[in-house]
């Protein structure tokens, strides 16, 4: 399982770079399998941590994407509506979600060491 | 691992879209062990069937079977299942997973004044089904039996791996295939010796899809105690003849399932359904077509809609265009 190290994950698998970048991990993926839409949020909205606020759907099933931060959303990744298999192929790059303006982070995210741990 | 009808299933193994597209294009299969498995034996068999079901029972022959319904005495479905005939008095019913106690009670309740014994073997029987285009072509090479003779709904014993097997050519992919009979301990063995023959494990996640495309129902969401069987296109299980509950099941329905196609957004199980702005429905079961490409559904609606061509589906508060679709989705070759 692939976790980049200069990431910090929320135990419902969302990741958030420090420039305020939000995608859900290579093991959120894996296990959801094949994604085939997602549902992104408004550009200015202004969301607090833990707020469900994106949707990502495979086959089987929907899953709920929380913030990982208190902010507001600045840009979303256009791209998905048309290639949303991208979550899968690239988790941590052209799979992102969205970007946020962050005032703060949630204080349970946890370091990319850890969260293999919990990820297992 | 998902807990199902008391069974710790596997939903996936390689990933729901190669599972689903190794059924469609070469072969796949399914651990579906869990179906329950009574046997009704006795001169007073056929009668006792025909009296709790819908289909003719009497239609059977020895080697042949067919899908038929439990209805209830108060309307709807107890369950729907398939009845094998062994032999002149001897019948196998295979039943939903989750059914098997309630079946079983139903069933139990109606017996008096019926020369039959009905023995629950549901833990005596693992069940394999191997389902795909290809499913004769990899089996063949391991099994003295002509496989290509036996026909759709065929039930007959037979050798496959050296195992002595029971075998339907019968299935719930829409795609050609074999269920496979084999005794529980000798289960894994079987399934290992399939795996080396070339046949893709697939788990409950591709089953789904698989059965959706095809305009399957599925007990628990298209069927239940309180659904209307006939709103469904299977009035063909309807035959003419007296059983338990037929007062309920010659009513016309109130609701029609149909077929929905949607652009992007797949739909779920619980989704409201819309044309011109009211409630009309509800979606059974939904999900994105791995064949087509698109979200596909099945829904309920009130029968003044079954004819409309455009509805609305809400998820998560907005509603998305939808456009009826004939079942099935898809039509295997």
């Amino acid at each position: 399982m692939n976790t980049p190290s200069e990431l910090k994950y929320a135990a419902s698998h969302e990741w958030l770079s420090p420039d305020g970048t939000v995608g859900i991990s290579d093991f959120a993926q894996d296990q959801l399998g094949d994604v085939v839409y997602v549902e992104l949020p408004e550009v200015g909205r202004e969301v607090t941590a833990g707020d469900t606020i994106a949707v990502v759907e495979s086959v089987k099933t929907a899953s709920d994407i929380y913030a990982p931060a208190s902010g507001t959303i600045t840009a979303v990744n256009e791209d998905l509506n048309g290639s949303p298999e991208k979550v899968n192929e690239s988790p941590y790059e052209n799979g992102w979600l969205f970007k946020m303006d962050v005032t703060e982070a949630s204080a349970d995210l946890m370091d990319a060491e850890k969260y293999a741990e919990t990820a297992e | 691992m998902v807990p199902f009808g008391g069974w710790d299933m596997p939903v996936q193994y390689a990933g729901l879209k190669a599972e689903h597209d190794a059924v469609r294009n070469s072969a796949g299969m399914f651990d579906v062990s869990h179906m329950g498995e009574f046997r009704a034996t006795g001169p007073g068999a056929l009668a006792f069937l025909q009296g709790v079901t819908t289909n003719d029972v009497s239609k059977l022959r020895p080697g042949r079977a067919h899908y038929n319904w439990l209805p209830g005495e108060a309307g709807g479905l107890i369950d729907d299942i398939y009845i094998y005939m062994v032999a002149p008095n001897e019948y196998l019913l295979v039943v939903n997973a989750g059914n098997i106690d309630k079946d079983w009670a139903h069933l139990q309740k109606h017996l008096a004044g019926h020369d039959l014994t009905l023995t629950n073997e549901s833990d005596q029987w693992a069940l394999l089904a191997v389902q795909g285009p290809k499913t004769l072509e990899l089996l063949q090479p391991f099994s003295d039996t002509d496989l290509a003779a036996k026909k759709k709904n065929a039930y007959f014993a037979a050798k496959l791996f050296g195992f002595d097997v029971m075998l339907a050519r019968t299935g719930y992919t829409g795609e050609d295939g074999f269920e496979v009979f084999v005794g529980a301990s000798e289960a894994e063995t079987l399934w290992d010796k399939l795996l080396e023959a070339g046949i893709a494990p697939a788990g409950l996640g591709a089953r789904d899809t698989l059965r959706l495309e095809a305009g399957f129902p599925l007990y628990g969401h298209e069927f239940s105690d309180t659904i209307h069987p006939l709103s469904s296109s299977y009035g063909w299980v309807v035959k003419d003849k007296e059983h338990l509950g037929r007062a309920h099941i010659t009513a016309a329905p109130q609701q029609k399932l149909i077929g929905l196609k949607l652009e992007r957004v797949p739909v779920r199980e619980g989704y409201p359904v819309y044309a011109d702005g009211v409630q009309v429905g509800t979606v059974t079961s939904g999900s994105s077509s791995p064949t087509l490409g698109h979200p596909i559904a099945m829904a309920l609606v009130d029968a003044a809609h079954a004819e409309s061509d455009s509805f609305e589906v809400e998820v998560r508060g907005k509603r998305h265009p939808a456009t009826r679709m004939a079942l099935p989705f898809y039509r295997g070759a």
